[in-house]
């Protein structure tokens, strides 16, 4: 069998070649930079948290096993063998099949409007961390100089900071208010930071990955030294890593687990294709599999165990203060000497005092001070972030060093998922020859960061972070589970696994084993059929919904449901556009399978890989239909 | 009478000062958590000079020049340490009001923590509230200033990539021949790897597949 390599791309100027990694240690570094994202960080030891925690590493490991690295070997060996973009890829393997390129530009485009939004705030903490005392320490005064903002003295020094300081955020999704002017110059400075490392597609962002990749790991090691050697952070590892097996019973953590391997991975955005895409034709894909897959999950289980230990440290800190403030009220009321009650004795003066005065114990109104309730309390994304870890650095000896570090460390992760996210965006655009040959790519790239930074700018308003949450939560996950789905499908079923297997000996030089053929044939379509179906039904069970922080709650500082049907006006079009959008995919995807059912007789055709004409020629689309060949091999 | 007088003079001061008598204030120190092994034992020296800093602050308020030490009057003292104190007009008869007693401490707070190395914090006046020190703010906040620098930096590293870029590419425009000739003679190399024989497709001498060519003379050419 020959081994062909798909010719070059129409829209690298004509003769000239593709760009290529300069050494293999680029390629593994975007693509383990892509995978290792601000979800490692704070999506995963939340989840470990949350569901039992060694105990979830059984689920997350076999998620890993039949799903994550299956459906990522696929990706890479797919760029890499047809050597484009997403779009020209999956028009490569069927025409109908185009829609899923489409799609996933389409959602990396969305993905990345709001990462950088996160990144902006991430940028905006990382330039108020160069002052001693930090920002987020102290309430404001409020306007008599008497006490403290009122908003700030409910809450804490921590939330007001980033709810009122930073986002200045409104009570209701529907209250947009206005632009705030430091986020817009934050936004500004994140997007020229993304342009200057993807001007030049994959040669600049080569350069750039070396230290957007590998900081953050240096940053997490001094990080995990420094709070191993933190007071409690030991008792909060041991406590927050417990296996408790019950748990697994839960059907929930498995399909948590499932959607976290797949989201952190960062499958079905093209991203991916788009790196392997200008690998070597003949590059051991099977190896990089495994290896960025495995080196994402590693990272995910350090960062844990630095997060923990903070976490520990931050929750031993708390109680302490609470036993403190216990303690104070006590010698207050009962005279006591000063500090004649250490935290040790606290317990055994307390069921004294309770014994021989009850009443006056009673009206204290102490507090309930257990070490195991501050450990309990949990939060992922920009909660973990912003709220407990800044407050965590603020009782660290040297706390703006520690900031500065933890949000540069943010940044360059989010910069070099950014990357990923970018490329999936470019390189298909690239590839279908758009622009005119004269147009250099820096024009290109500018453009497209240029169109990202005017739609981001939505989430400057403030109201952005609802928008945030509503994008996060319900535009991104569902398509990408659907592209997943179609992308395993289209490949193991229209492209046919016996091609795919021919293809994969010639880059590697080794037929892919059963476990590789029944998972990509079987088991991983299956399980993205499940927890398609699973989210489908968590979708529909609870009500759309976003938390709003809103000052005349009654209980504030908690953070109030407000209920998705009361959407008005925008926010409705929005989600009504969303769903547009799904049913679009959708509409393509029965077109794809009616192709596929209906055999020859609905005309369908597998493309020939010898020539790619321009897509957007019609006479393409005559060649295309004209005649009907055997689907797949 | 006179022996009845001097009777009587304690009783009056007994109740002039008492726990939440008026115009009473209550202040309470927390020596050991400011001072840790320094801290000094809190005797009736300690409440001289306590009395001292009332009196002279006291003294600094307008018509009450004339505050003696022996009007101040301490009673209750705790261990932890608390006390409550009051402070007498020349008469000793009836305490000074409340209002002036508040304004003439909140103006000398900070000659009174000093005098006994405590702050606002361990030395508390329960029911006076204290002045809180206004935030420094620096003319121009810090983040703008670093904004500043790295948004500098970033454009102007944009600007040279981009007049880089430009360079070169007028540069390959000149010498356009010699690239097309190595381009010719890489397609035509064949490449082992893995030790399986991968020719690549070359449209100039590669090998034809018979099954597609057909079809594409069989159809209009683009």
């Amino acid at each position: 069998m020959a081994c062909t390599v798909g010719p070059e791309p129409l829209g690298d100027g004509g003769g000239s070649e593709r760009p290529k990694w300069d050494n293999k240690l680029q390629y593994l570094l975007s693509c383990i930079g892509f995978a290792v994202g601000l979800g490692n960080i704070w999506r995963f030891p939340y989840l470990c948290q949350t569901y039992g925690g060694g105990a979830f590493l059984i689920p997350y490991l076999i998620a890993l096993v039949f799903e994550g690295i299956p459906l990522f070997y696929v990706e890479l060996a797919i760029g890499q063998r047809l050597r484009r973009g997403s779009i020209g890829v999956w028009t490569a393997i069927s025409p109908y099949l185009g829609g899923v390129g489409l799609g996933c530009v389409t959602v990396s485009f969305l993905v990345s409007l709001y990462y950088n939004t996160v990144l902006t705030w991430v940028l905006w903490y990382f330039l108020n961390s160069f002052q001693s005392p930090l920002p987020w320490s102290s309430c404001p005064l409020d306007v008599n100089r008497t006490g403290f903002e009122a908003e700030c003295q409910a809450s804490s020094t921590v939330s007001y900071f980033w709810y009122r300081q930073t986002l200045n955020i409104t009570a209701d999704i529907s209250d947009s208010g206005s632009i705030q002017g430091r986020l817009l110059a934050c936004l500004a400075a994140s997007w020229a930071v993304v342009y200057l490392c993807v001007i030049r597609g994959i040669e600049s962002t080569g350069k750039a990955i070396y230290f957007t990749a590998l900081f953050p790991y240096l940053v997490l090691t001094i990080f995990l030294i420094r709070g191993l050697t933190l007071p409690g952070a030991v008792e909060g590892l041991i406590y927050l890593f417990t296996p408790d097996v019950q748990i697994l019973q839960n059907p929930r953590v498995w399909l948590d687990a499932a959607t976290q391997i797949f989201f952190s991975l960062s499958l079905a955005f093209g991203g991916h294709i788009a790196f392997a895409s200008y690998n070597p034709p003949r590059n051991n894909c099977e190896k990089d599999a495994v290896t960025i897959a495995l080196v994402n999950s590693m990272t995910s289980l350090y960062a844990s165990i630095a997060v923990f230990s903070v976490l520990g440290f931050k929750a031993a800190n708390d109680h302490g203060r609470c036993l403190d403030r216990n303690i104070l009220h006590l010698i207050n009321a009962f005279d006591f000497p000063d500090q004649s009650i250490s935290r040790d004795d606290y317990a055994a003066v307390l069921t004294h005092l309770n014994a021989s005065q009850p009443e006056r114990v009673a009206r204290l109104h102490l507090e309930a001070c257990h070490l195991e309730d501050f450990l309990d309390k949990s939060a992922s994304g920009t909660g973990l972030a912003f709220i407990i870890f800044t407050e965590a650095i603020l009782h660290m000896p040297g706390a703006p060093g520690w900031a500065v570090l933890f949000f540069g460390m943010l940044f360059t992760l989010g910069l070099s998922s950014m990357f990923g996210n970018m490329e999936s965006i470019i390189t298909p655009l690239l590839d279908m020859g758009l622009t005119h040959r004269s147009i250099p790519k820096e024009v290109l790239t500018g453009l497209a960061c240029l169109l990202c930074f005017l739609s981001a700018i939505c989430f400057t308003l403030q109201s952005g972070n609802y928008w945030l949450e509503v994008f996060d939560n319900y535009a991104a996950p569902l398509n990408l589970i659907i592209f997943a789905f179609l992308e395993v499908i289209g490949v193991a079923y229209v492209y046919g696994l016996q091609r795919f297997s021919d293809d994969i000996v010639c880059m590697t030089g080794r037929r892919p084993s059963l476990y590789w053929r029944v998972t990509w044939k079987v088991v991983s379509p299956l399980l993205l059929l499940t927890i398609f179906v699973a989210y489908i039904a968590v979708l529909v069970w609870t009500p759309l919904s976003y938390r709003a922080w809103n000052t005349q709650y009654a209980r504030f500082p908690s953070r109030q449901g407000a209920a998705g049907d009361g959407f008005t006006g925008t926010p409705a079009e929005s989600s009504r556009k969303m769903l547009c959008s799904m049913a679009l995919t959708v509409c393509r995807v029965s077109r794809t399978l009616n192709c596929l059912l209906g055999g020859q007789s609905s005309g369908c055709v597998v493309f020939p890989q010898k020539n790619p004409q321009n897509l957007t020629s019609p006479s393409y689309w005559k060649v295309a239909l004209a005649g009907c060949h055997h689907l797949g091999s | 009478m006179l022996r009845l007088l001097f009777v009587l003079v304690p009783a009056i001061h007994a109740q002039l000062c008492q726990p939440d008598a008026e115009n009473a204030f209550k202040v309470r120190l927390s020596i050991r958590t400011a001072l840790g092994d320094k801290a000094y034992v809190w005797d009736t020296n300690e409440e001289y000079l306590f009395k001292a800093m009332v009196a002279f602050s006291m003294r600094k308020v307008p018509n009450r020049e004339t505050t003696e030490i022996s009007h101040v009057l301490l009673c209750n003292v705790t261990q932890r340490v608390s006390f409550w104190f009051v402070v007498t007009d020349p008469s000793k008869n009836h305490t000074l009001p409340a209002v002036e007693i508040e304004s003439a401490i909140r103006m000398n707070r900070n000659r009174i923590n000093n005098a006994f190395f405590l702050n606002d914090q361990s030395l508390e006046f329960l029911k006076i509230p204290t002045t809180l020190a206004p935030p420094t703010d620096p003319s121009v906040p810090i983040w703008i200033i670093i904004f500043g620098v790295i948004f500098c930096i970033v454009i102007v590293a944009v600007v040279l990539l981009i007049l880089s870029g430009i360079r070169e590419r007028r540069r390959k425009s000149k010498e356009p021949s010699e690239a097309d000739d190595t381009e010719d003679k890489c397609e035509n190399t064949i490449t082992i790897e893995n030790g399986i024989p991968c020719d690549p497709l070359d449209t100039k001498g590669g090998h034809i597949n018979d099954a597609f060519m057909t079809e594409d003379e069989r159809l209009t050419p683009l």
